[in-house]
């Protein structure tokens, strides 16, 4: 009964979402004031059935009904309950009806929040919210709905999570990741808005611009988390694989967070009109597409569900209906923005344009590598796979490209600045960059990596280019503590934001150049010397839970005479869903990681083991929580919160 | 031309020229680096070159996996049911390596036409075949479709299941 109440709250928000789509639509055509008044209503029955619908699939798990289908196939009696509550987004069906539930939550956010905008903007911008939600909501009803039942042979218990998904980093990294994904959402919305009703000013875009920030903050934090679940979860100590449902999100953060730059010209300019509404355009399309990739189960991975084809062909549907439709829009619509914005080379702009540039090319080359492989067999090419050493190649490059123009972006005025007291000036500073880089790595390392002394340049350059920019803002004058004070937060949020960006470029430089890892045949009582550390095994044990049972290694750790730690590696048998996990045993410092894995039992009670010594790989997940923290002061600006100046 | 006018024309030809060297860039490196797939008949049909690695896969056959006492290597033979090709690895193998699973290994064809795989791959979950493999199974006429269900049967307790245990 609860299973079709659920059912039944989604229809009700379905068709909601169907006059969320139309009814502002109409009234802003015909001047409706009183349709146009519907659209928050809506938006909150919308949200509510939504809710109501998400609430009722919670209990179904809470209770273990296995009659539902999906239940049966995500969860087990044996589970605790907040990994019940987390199987639900473990499958598609019900990742859809969470993305569905956060996709309201940003619309109804929009309703509330926007009481300063013009109400026909907000209905509008509300109804194309509503358009994409009614299409996501039709699609879940009819194709993957998470309230089918089994009958009649109901099963007495489910198959239980996949236990790559029981962790705490597979609780968090869904939502977070659906509330960058859907977020997007908004700033299309935003943009088709402005296209329908010809407003786009820099009011549209001081509105737009936080609500973009959010949601590039949640992608950066589940892309973030995505890894770091990888790193540790997976058992072999990588974090990122280049895999195309990584890319799949990060294709749209790249996109992303070129609109992000783009809407600051739009805010404080009025300028890159035309340019800001495409980005944000193909930042929701690359958001669809990599809905697609994951859901349409051309991929095989742990995030690509098993499915059939009719969904993958809705979504592919629901995409290019969006492009042509959005596209069509702004071909009629959009030479009304055209602007005459001139500006010198030497100013903040062009080097946004830049740092767009760069961007978007990133963005580009990472779709085209991803889809190759996919497009390669349909042409009758033969299969073919693309690794990560491509990606490399053509990634590392243009990011170095990019942060170089980073330390010049951030110290520029906005329309015209002085090539002679800014470039100049700063380009001292590159050379003792590079001098200080051969110092660090040699000290560091005894040998010059030459991708190492290039990460450090980087971080050296940023980190002088924001020393002069505060410089240049009086911080270290008399009274430089009422000078910090007087920046606002969007001025710290720029320069975290490009900090977090090379603190992830070094620790990702520095793992892969200094890691060291060697495979081992071990039994209680051997030991093996790695990077100064001395793994020395102990004894095995057998260790058990509810749903699983393991052989655990306890292995201690050396450093010289000292002892460091105490590691317990696993190999987990999760006995009812019928798989092996490799649990590592790591301990993390800011400088390295050790990380150790089981491999297989070998003869006489050995096992094999791999050993790691990972450095600075802490400074990765730092940067990443840095540039979430950059994006809330963006975010946090008081311009924002003013909301009394239209009209 | 308007001063404005220009420095579009200018930004537009930047843009692209700029792409067109990233372009330019993965070109290059594709060249290098792509891994391109082979099942074991087409290696036993002579189409693989001897001097790069490429990617190999296949079905891991019953009763061929040998483990070396001493050392972490490993023998065993990859089948598509027309061919079989030897492999032999060093290292610690993937928890879902087992005989009968599809895998796919990255490796070079030696002398002896043993190929010597760096790397082997099976994926998360054990209802799932390498797209790859199963495209070579069908090639070969070795994939049946009930032996490899690929959607997931979960109302079906499978064999050896321990529902309610």
């Amino acid at each position: 009964m609860v299973a079709e109440l659920g059912l039944l709250a989604l229809i009700f928000a379905l068709i909601f979402s169907l006059l969320l789509a139309l009814l502002p639509i109409v009234g802003w055509y015909g001047r409706y004031s009183n349709l146009l008044a519907m659209a928050k209503p809506m938006a909150q029955g919308q949200f509510v059935f939504l809710l109501i619908s998400f609430l009722l699939l919670v209990w179904v798990f809470l209770t273990d009904d296995f009659s539902v289908a999906y239940v049966a196939q995500q969860s087990n009696t044996r589970l605790p309950y907040y990994y019940k509550i987390s199987g639900i987004w473990g499958g598609h069906e019900g990742s859809m009806l969470l993305w569905l539930l956060i996709l309201a939550g940003w619309t109804l956010a929009v309703a509330q929040f926007s009481k300063a905008l013009p109400k026909d903007l907000v209905a509008v911008v509300l109804a194309v919210m509503g358009m994409v939600t009614a299409a996501f909501t039709l699609f879940t009803v009819f194709t993957s709905s998470p309230f089918e039942r089994i009958f009649p042979d109901i099963p007495a218990d489910g198959r239980d999570l996949n236990p790559l998904l029981q962790d705490i980093g597979l609780i968090l990294h869904p939502p977070m990741l659906y509330m960058g994904y859907v977020g997007f959402a908004v700033a299309f919305a935003f943009a088709i808005a402005a296209l329908i009703t010809g407003r786009m000013d820099n009011l549209w875009a001081r509105w737009a611009r936080p609500w973009t920030d959010m949601a590039w903050v949640f992608l950066t934090l589940g892309i973030g988390l995505g890894s770091w679940w990888a790193y540790y979860e997976l058992g072999w100590g990588g974090w990122w694989f280049w895999d195309p449902v990584e890319n799949a999100s990060l294709i749209p953060w790249l996109v992303g967070t070129a609109l992000m730059h783009s809407l600051a010209v739009t805010e404080k300019r009025s300028g890159f009109k035309v340019w800001t509404l495409l980005l944000a355009i193909f930042t929701f399309a690359f958001v669809l597409l990599g809905t697609f990739l994951v859901r349409s189960g051309i991929l095989t991975s742990v995030h690509a569900f098993a499915n059939d084809p009719t969904r993958g062909q809705l979504i592919l549907a629901i995409l290019l209906t969006t492009l042509v439709a959005s596209l069509g829009l702004f071909a009629w619509r959009a030479p009304q923005f055209r602007e005459q914005l001139s500006f010198h080379p030497g100013s903040r702009e062009s080097f946004l344009l830049i740092n767009n540039v760069i961007l978007v090319t990133l963005g580009v080359i990472v779709a085209l590598l991803t889809l190759l492989p996919l497009l390669w067999p349909v042409l009758g090419m033969g299969q073919v796979s693309i690794g990560a050493p491509v990606f490399n190649m053509v990634f590392n490059p243009l990011m170095a490209l990019l942060i170089f123009f980073m330390g010049f972006g951030q110290l520029l005025q906005w329309k015209k600045d002085s090539l002679k007291t800014v470039l100049w000036p700063m380009l001292i500073w590159l050379p003792i960059s590079i001098l200080l880089a051969f110092a660090l790595t040699y000290l560091y390392g005894r040998t010059l990596n030459l991708l190492v002394v290039l990460s450090l340049v980087l971080a050296l350059w940023i980190l002088f280019s924001s020393l002069l920019s505060m410089q240049k803002r009086g911080v270290f004058a008399a009274d430089g503590w009422q000078a910090l004070r007087r920046q606002p937060p969007s001025y710290y949020g720029m320069l975290l934001g490009h900090l977090g960006v090379v603190l992830v470029v070094i620790g990702a430089t520095f793992v892969t150049q200094y890691e060291v890892k060697r495979d081992v045949r071990m039994g209680p009582g051997t030991e093996h010397e790695l990077a100064g550390y001395r793994f020395v095994l102990q004894d095995f044990e057998v260790v058990e839970a509810s749903n699983w049972v393991a052989d655990q290694a306890n292995m201690q750790v050396f450093r010289g005479q000292r002892f460091v730690t105490e590691l317990q590696p696993q190999k987990r048998d999760y006995f009812i869903a019928g798989q092996v996990m490799t649990e590592a045993g790591i301990q993390s410092r800011l400088h390295r990681d050790l990380y150790v894995s089981m491999g297989e039992p070998l003869t006489d009670g050995d096992w094999s083991f791999r050993l790691q010594v990972k450095p600075m790989v802490p400074f990765m997940w730092l940067g990443t929580l840095i540039l979430c923290l950059a994006g809330i002061l963006a975010v946090l600006d008081r311009r924002y919160r003013r909301g009394d100046d239209y009209e | 031309m308007k001063k404005h006018r220009k420095q579009k024309l200018v930004v537009i030809l930047m843009g692209f020229s700029f792409l067109a060297a990233a372009m330019t860039l993965a070109g290059f490196a594709l060249k290098e680096q792509i891994d391109l797939f082979y099942s074991p008949s087409d290696i036993h049909n002579g189409l693989v070159q001897h001097d790069r690695s490429f990617r190999a896969g296949g079905l891991v056959k019953y009763g061929t996996v040998q483990r070396d006492p001493e050392s972490l290597i490993v023998d065993f033979v990859l089948t598509d049911q027309a061919h079989d090709l030897k492999v032999s690895y060093q290292g610690i193998l993937p928890d879902l390596f087992r005989e009968g699973q599809g895998i796919v290994a990255m490796g070079e064809l030696n002398s002896q036409g043993v190929f010597v795989a760096s790397q082997v791959l099976a994926k998360h979950d054990e209802q799932y075949m390498p797209a790859e493999v199963k495209d070579a199974l069908q090639r070969s006429g070795g994939y049946h479709q009930e032996d490899h269900p690929g959607s997931y049967q979960y109302y079906q307790a499978p064999e050896g299941s321990s529902y309610g245990r």
